[in-house]
Parts: C-alpha cells; structure tokens; sequence
C-alpha cells in the first residue's frame, strides 16, 4: 500500500472513536500482562503502566486528549454501572458487615477527614493554589463522585479526576505492604482502609490479594463516597476555602 | 447476561433519578449502590442475574480508570508549577489516610472486642 492510502487510512480512523477505545483496551491488557508476568508486582501498577503508554503514544502522534477521549469515554462511562456493581460483593459480605459496622462507620469517617485535611494542609504550606487545593480536597475517592464534589467546591473536575487516578495509584502500590509493616494484617481492616483511600483502584489491587480484602475495600470506596459527598464540602468552609 | 447489564443501568438510572429529583448531597452511582444492595437483601435470587455483569465490571476495575488517567497529559503546566505541593500532599495524604483508617478500625474492634477472625483463613 503506498504511503498516501495510509494516511487517508489514518485520517479515518483517527476521527472515529474505534482507534482510541481499541488503543486503550490494548495498552490496558499489555499492562495487565507485564503485571501479571512479574508476579503482581504493585510497582508495576497497570493503571500507570497503561496510562505511560498511552500518553506516549497520544504525543508522538499529536493526538489531542479531546479527541482521544472521544473513543476512551465508553470505557469511562462504566464507571458508574461499576460502582453499582460494588453491590454484589458488599452482599456477600454482609455477615461480617454486621458485627463489623461500628468500626468500620468510625474508621471511614476519621479517613475522609484525614484525606482532605492532610492533603489540602500539604498544599497550603508548601504553596498550591487554592484552585488545586480545593481540587486535592476528594481525591480520595472514586472519579465520578470526586469530580462532583469538585465542581461543587470550586476546584477543577479535570484536575480532579487526575489527581484521583494517581491516589488509586499510589495507594494501590503501596497500601498492603504499608498496612503489613505497621502489623495490620486482617484482610477486612487492610481492605476498608485500600478502599477509603485509593477507592477503585485500591479495590482492583485488594481484589488480587483476597474476595474478602476486595469486599471490604469495594465497602470502604462505597462509604467514603457518601461521606466524602457529605463532609468534604463542610470540612473545605471550615478551613476557609471555596465560595 | 443482558438482563443483569440492564438491571445495573436501571439502577444507576433511579439513583442518578433520585439524587437530583430529591436534591441528595450524594452521587447517582452509589444511592444506584445503596439501592442494589436492598434489593439484593429482600430478594436473594436477584443475586443470581447480577452477579456475571458485576464480576466482569469489578474484574477489571481498575481499566475504566485508565482515561481519566490519561487526563494528566491536559495538566502539564499546573503541574510543572505545583508538582511540588501536589506530589508531597498526594503521597503524604494517601499514606496517612492508609494508616488512619487501619488503626482507627482495629483500635474499635479492640474497644469493643468483637470476635477477630483468622483473616488468612479467608
């Protein structure tokens, strides 16, 4: 084929959704596998893995991120059926839910407090912005629901949503092994804890580990949801911040 | 198959309904979560039509974060001129809210001495 038909191939396929979304179904399970071929290794993170790849990708073929998300938003709009989804597994969880509720209500709450405070004090000392604070404020949870409460307190949803990906991140990577150095080895407190401060992907990395680590977490992501809906807006007056 | 894939679009569907038409402080998705969840509570054998769709979503959880992701790109210049702050609070924040939520709920399982069970029996 010569070059010119190429590009008018490119040209096409560019301007359809169907590029992009392949694209990021590709780029998503070539992470999972080098994840999975190095033994679940959390540094090696598919969310980031995935995201590398296809920024790289998106700059050296000078793909804007508006048309990219074009194709990518059908893998983005199931997030929301997936948070209902979390309903399954809290079901089956539901016989140790109930002895369980006490303490795990109080930890959720204290979680959601410490996410925004420590992250918007961070930013205040070391000289963010009040647009990225208020945007750091609940990054803590799940992206839908964050990119919400955004809009609400006068942060940036885009930011947000951002800022939300690379907690899941971090805590994702970081968050069994944390918990195991500092002696907490029950998968239902490790899983709350996964899921009240890297929501999803927090989740997806519990999951790995055990169904109960994963119930728990999808419970801690779905819990710090509504109290970060309830507090966070409150807890950003309270320190002086947003309208 | 297709019947579960409705029946978490119908919730979804009632929860985001239900939020604005009653003014809730709460996302769509979860009050479509809380929704479920009673369902599934008042009537077991809807487990049975949900369950394939949710374990195929919940598989690959961490998959329909990837664009949002990818948004990072849009947010070069912020981030070059607040990496500092905004690499410190995220890491700092993500660790201490790990550890906070795991000490405060083992410290009220203590408290209240609720029955611990072998979590690697699990």
């Amino acid at each position: 084929m010569p070059l010119g038909d190429l590009g008018q191939v490119w040209v096409y396929l560019s301007a359809s959704p169907l590029l992009w979304l392949s694209v990021t179904l590709v780029a998503y399970l070539l992470a999972f596998t080098l994840y999975h071929k190095a033994g679940d290794n959390p540094l090696l993170n598919p969310v980031a893995v995935a995201v590398a790849l296809l920024i790289t990708i998106l700059v050296a073929t000078g793909t804007p991120y508006a048309t990219y998300f074009e194709g990518a938003q059908f893998v983005h709009f199931l997030l929301g059926p997936a948070t209902v989804a979390l309903a399954v597994p809290l079901y089956r969880q539901l016989g140790r839910l109930r002895r369980l509720w006490l303490p795990v209500a109080v930890a959720v709450v204290v979680g959601v407090g410490v996410a925004a405070l420590s992250a918007i004090t961070i930013a205040a000392v070391l000289g963010g912005s009040e647009e990225t604070m208020l945007s750091l404020a609940p990054k803590s949870v799940t992206a839908p629901v964050a990119m919400g409460i955004a809009e609400k307190i006068g942060g940036l949803p885009s930011l947000t949503a951002v800022l939300v990906v690379a907690t899941g991140i971090l805590g994702a990577i970081t968050g069994t092994r944390l918990l195991g150095w500092c002696g907490v080895h029950d998968d239902a407190i490790r899983g709350i804890a996964m899921g009240v401060a890297s929501h999803g992907i927090g989740t997806a990395r519990a999951f790995q580990v055990s169904p109960t680590m994963g119930a728990f977490s999808g419970l801690g992501m779905a819990l710090s949801a509504f109290a970060t809906a309830l507090l966070v807006p409150w807890l950003v007056r309270l320190v002086g911040l947003g309208g | 198959m297709l019947a579960g894939i409705t029946l978490l679009l119908c919730y979804q569907l009632a929860g985001e309904v239900l939020v604005v038409a009653l003014g809730l402080p709460l996302p769509g998705p979860v009050l479509g979560m809380l929704l479920l969840l009673a369902t599934l509570v008042l009537r077991a054998s809807t487990a049975a039509t949900v369950e394939a769709p949710a374990e195929g979503l919940l598989g690959h959880l961490s998959l329909l974060f990837v664009p949002a992701g990818v948004g990072v790109m849009v947010h070069g210049q912020r981030l070059g001129g607040e990496w500092l702050p905004i690499v410190v609070a995220l890491v700092v924040s993500t660790l201490l809210t790990l550890l906070a939520v795991a000490w405060t709920m083992r410290a009220m399982v203590r408290l209240l001495r609720i029955e611990e069970e072998d979590s690697a029996t699990r």
